[in-house]
């Protein structure tokens, strides 16, 4: 299964998507206009890997802003990572946010809350 | 006595003008005006949690600005017309959008605004999480969730006005503390 990997933008954040190693990095901006447009790729990209995912999947999200727009997408995609550790592979997320950002901390706490995963929040320095 | 934007435009250009823009908006004309921003910030050297909150409700209001704008009335001739200003006052921040809209959503905004000055910040992270884990979801860009996303970061009270224009056209102009 292919890799995806993007580079951030000002507007979209940089993403690794590795089936070989089990890892999920969502990193940077998320504020596009259509973020739709920007996750369906990578929603499609775990649908696949859910039939073939490795025996542990570690998730790291770290965001500095994200839209109202792209949550509802990050949200999909902890939906299907949701899939995947159902299909038995043990889903890790980690959410970082940076020191005094209580706001991204609150919102992985929002996600922890609806999603059915275990979450570790880790504080990084800016 | 007639609305004329020009006019309320310039009775909000006081005090320390961080951005200012009126005229036609587009997605890229947003990403400038939030580079524009963002470099601004931080020469005033603002505590970066405020800086945070302050970007942040600029992304959404004028996300939002943008896709609830109508294109169809006298001033803006086809395209989403409206104005934005970001000010410091003191230490504090105002962030001022402007845009026209059809008469008949006066009505919907003010009960959707009153709504949310109503809610605590406890309630607005409940409604939050509610309208983002619903799966009717507005197509045009969130349920109303921008909305809810500023008032919930920002911890202050929206403060808003309509004029009437003409032609069954309002000027909606709304106005967020930031501190």
């Amino acid at each position: 299964m292919e890799s995806i990997v993007r580079d951030g933008t000002q507007k979209t954040p940089s993403i690794e998507f590795d089936a070989e190693a089990g890892k999920i990095e969502i990193k940077g901006r998320s504020i596009p206009e259509n973020s739709i447009e920007f996750y369906n790729p990578l929603i499609a990209w775990l649908e696949e890997y859910s039939n073939n995912a490795k025996p542990t999947t570690e998730v790291n999200i770290q965001l500095e802003y994200f839209n109202t727009s792209s949550s509802k997408c990050i949200l999909d995609v902890f939906k299907k990572l949701e899939v995947i550790a159902k299909a038995g592979s043990d889903v890790k997320v980690n959410w970082f946010y940076e020191e005094d950002d209580e706001d991204m901390l609150e919102a992985g706490e929002d996600y922890q809350s609806i999603i059915k995963l275990p979450f570790k929040m880790i504080e990084i320095e800016e | 006595m007639k609305f004329v934007i020009d006019d309320w435009y310039s009775a909000h250009r006081k005090d320390e003008i961080i951005m200012e823009y009126k005229g036609v908006f587009t997605p890229e004309l947003i990403s400038n005006l939030l580079d524009v921003s963002e470099s601004k910030l931080d020469e005033v050297a603002t505590p970066s949690k405020i800086r945070k909150k302050i970007y942040n409700s600029l992304v959404e209001g004028l996300q939002n600005l943008f896709h609830h704008s109508c294109k169809d009335n006298v001033d803006n001739q086809g395209a989403v017309f409206g104005a934005v200003l970001l000010i410091k006052i003191g230490e504090s921040f105002k962030l001022i959008l402007g845009n026209y809209t059809k008469s008949d959503n006066e009505r919907f905004l003010t009960d959707r605004i009153e709504q949310i000055n109503s809610l605590s910040k406890d309630e607005l992270k409940q409604l939050y999480k509610m309208i983002l884990n619903n799966k009717e979801f507005s197509e045009k860009g969130g349920g109303g969730l921008g909305m809810i996303d500023i008032a919930r970061k920002t911890g202050s009270k929206y403060e808003y006005s309509f004029f009437p224009v003409e032609k069954g056209y309002i000027f909606f102009e709304l106005m967020i503390n930031i501190n």
